[in-house]
């Protein structure tokens, strides 16, 4: 292994190649072999000045600075496509994209957009700038009631954490009561924090907010710690990711899964109420944080196949390969600026594909998804009557 | 180099409902969740802009309120050199006369070039404080900029009049301006930064006695705006629509 501290370094560039060894497995970026892999498999690397191994080149010759004065860093949608395909297994998303994000927000050098993202995180516990008294108002008019932590005073089994858009997003609050109704109707005891749950953080970190990601890791922290119950689900795989594995290292630590694993469980009990919903030919996208991040693959297979008269066809690009809708690492936030420097939108590309397989309906399992591919299929040519619905979804419909 | 000045205060967050208190003249204040006045916190990047452009010093004077810590905070993690925090009795609210008094008795004693503020805010019942705390200090005041520049002695201030009309002023120092927007928008600043401002600057505490509010409107009643009577919705098929719309017509004498 090559030395810690490299003398033509500038001062810069050696503190922030240090850092770069805090993550785990962080050393391995000292055997990159420039080959590429990871810019070329990058959805965006295309219209990036420095895709992540440019970077890793620019660091190694001690000029790092140069890097974080382009702006080029915030096109990183953090979909894990480079760490999956580096054959030396360098952590390039949790470690060199997010650190240089960091960097660049440090330095004031953040497009405007994903500013206010960060401001509403800080401010109100979601990005989306809501009043977080009103975190649970989807539940509104809900039979029978919505069970919330601090009203309920009893442990339960399943602490149902909701996260941000499917407390808020008008679109995704459809998956979040079809997600109530598939719980009561497998008689899941379970319960919910309500206002007193904030955003996972996830994709801020993953944008460069550390800080703040932080401080919404020890909000929920301390509104966990009140309760009782025997895991945490989510449907949402940016709060999976986080509550997995990242907020066990600031003390924070309970067994957490995502819907799809802990409803593969109860898979007898939903084959048992299933009734269908007619013949439709479906495919499923991986949404990044559930498949490359987590490596969680089969299970959201497993409930489709579960559904009578669905038959499930494959996208050219699945599992590992699958391609990212464009909303992590605060791409959600990004749209815009994303859009001018490369002209593309990754969930088009996403749509495009589904479009192709002649489905009917695109199956997703992220709350980032169905509003960013519905958008997407009202302007892809052939995706017109493409459907998008979370497995969720299909599952409750087919009831 | 220039000693500017910026007054900023918080005001509510129509992020929540706002609720009128139980005296009917007044923000029902429990529930009420406050916020950076937009426009002053125009005038704090307007401040730290210049600052960077042609050195000087910057000082932000607030109230106290809940959360004027964390934004004097954020304002130094953003390059503000001076926090100062007027204390007194403000909790059930101050009108803008007194406040332009306490403000305008804080920034004498700072002896300022430039004093910065925002052209409004959403609970200025009786005017703005820019205008108020000018006539107080004996300055200059001009109102709605988007931009400044200094020069010496004067500053040159771009002023919007309405129907897209911009006028660039000369203004000599002292003066007053009221922010309608800062050069650049308000820049974010990372959490750590703020935390360790926390850590290591001072705010100066200053009391501001009795508060003289004469001057101001009295707020009679507060009132969510009723709603007059409804429109009327006009049913049926499209001939009987427009037969009932003509006879309206006729009817309010239009036709």
């Amino acid at each position: 292994m090559a030395a810690n501290t490299i003398s033509h370094f500038s001062p810069f560039t050696q503190e922030f190649y240090q850092s770069l060894f805090d993550v785990a497995d962080g050393e391995n970026i000292k055997t990159c072999l420039q080959c590429a892999n990871c810019s070329g498999v990058c959805p965006l690397g295309y219209v990036m000045d420095f895709p992540p191994g440019r970077m890793i080149s620019w660091l190694r010759a001690g000029i790092f600075d140069e890097v974080v004065e382009s702006d080029s860093v915030w096109m990183c949608v953090s979909c894990y496509a480079c760490v999956e395909v580096c054959p030396k297994n360098i952590p390039l998303t949790p470690g060199l994209m997010t650190r240089a994000k960091e960097e660049m927000l440090l330095a004031g050098n953040i497009p405007t957009e994903l500013q206010s993202a960060l401001e509403f995180s800080q401010r109100y516990g979601n990005p989306l700038g809501e009043s977080p008294r009103k975190r649970a108002e989807w539940a509104n008019g809900l039979e029978p009631e919505v069970p919330i932590m601090r009203k309920l005073k009893r442990p339960v089994d399943v602490l149902w954490f909701v996260g941000d858009y499917p407390s808020y997003h008008p679109r995704v609050q459809q998956t979040t009561r079809a997600f109530f109704k598939l719980l009561n109707a497998l008689g899941i005891d379970f319960g919910i924090l309500g206002p007193e749950e904030s955003s996972d953080g996830d994709s801020q970190r993953l944008a460069g907010e550390r800080g703040l990601f932080e401080v919404l890791a020890e909000k929920n922290g301390k509104a966990f710690s009140k309760y009782e119950f025997g895991e945490i689900i989510t449907t949402d795989p940016h709060a999976y990711n986080a509550l997995k594995n990242e907020y066990p290292a600031l003390g924070i630590k309970y067994p957490v899964r995502h819907y799809t694993e802990f409803l593969v469980e109860h898979l007898d009990g939903i084959k048992a109420l299933l009734k269908g919903n007619g013949e439709m030919r479906v495919t499923y996208h991986d949404p990044c944080y559930l498949g490359r991040a987590n490596s969680v693959y089969d299970a959201p297979r497993e409930l489709l196949e579960a559904i009578p008269g669905i038959e499930l066809v494959e996208m050219e690009h699945n599992r590992t390969t699958s391609l990212c809708c464009g909303g992590g690492g605060g791409g959600m936030w990004l749209d815009g600026f994303q859009w001018e420097k490369s002209g593309a939108r990754l969930s088009d590309w996403r749509v495009k594909e589904a479009a192709d397989t002649q489905a009917d309906v695109l199956a997703v399992a992220c709350p980032y998804e169905p509003p960013r591919f519905e958008d997407a299929a009202k302007t892809v040519a052939g995706a017109d009557k493409l459907i998008v619905k979370d497995i969720i979804e299909l599952l409750a419909d087919a009831l | 180099m220039t000693n500017i000045v910026v007054l900023a205060k918080l005001v509510p967050d129509l992020v929540e409902e706002l609720e009128i208190a139980e005296s009917g003249t007044a923000l029902d204040m429990e529930w009420l969740r406050l916020i950076i006045n937009e426009f002053d916190n125009h005038a704090t990047e307007q401040a730290i802009i210049l600052k960077e452009r042609s050195g000087g010093e910057v000082t932000v004077i607030a109230p106290e309120a809940e959360g004027a810590n964390e934004m004097l905070y954020t304002i130094a993690a953003k390059g503000a050199d001076r926090l100062i925090m007027l204390k007194g009795d403000f909790e059930d609210g101050i009108n803008n006369h007194a406040l332009a008094r306490a403000f305008a008795g804080a920034a004498k004693e700072l002896k300022p070039d430039l004093v910065l503020t925002g052209v409004q805010a959403n609970d200025d019942l009786d005017g703005s404080v820019g205008p108020l705390v000018a006539e107080y200090l004996g300055m200059s005041y001009v109102g709605y900029i988007s931009g400044v520049s200094v020069s010496g002695e004067t500053v040159v201030a771009r002023k919007e009049y309405p129907g897209g009309l911009i006028a660039e002023m000369e203004v000599t120092l002292p003066a007053v301006l009221g922010i309608q927007a800062g050069e650049e928008p308000p820049r974010y600043v990372a959490i750590s930064k703020v935390r360790q401002m926390m850590k290591t600057a001072t705010i100066d505490e200053q009391e501001v006695g009795d508060l003289d509010a004469s001057g101001g409107a009295m707020v009679q009643r507060m009132y969510v705006p009723e709603a007059a009577e409804r429109a009327e919705m006009l049913e049926g098929d499209e001939e009987e629509v427009a037969a009932r719309l003509v006879e309206i017509f006729k009817e309010a004498g239009l036709v």
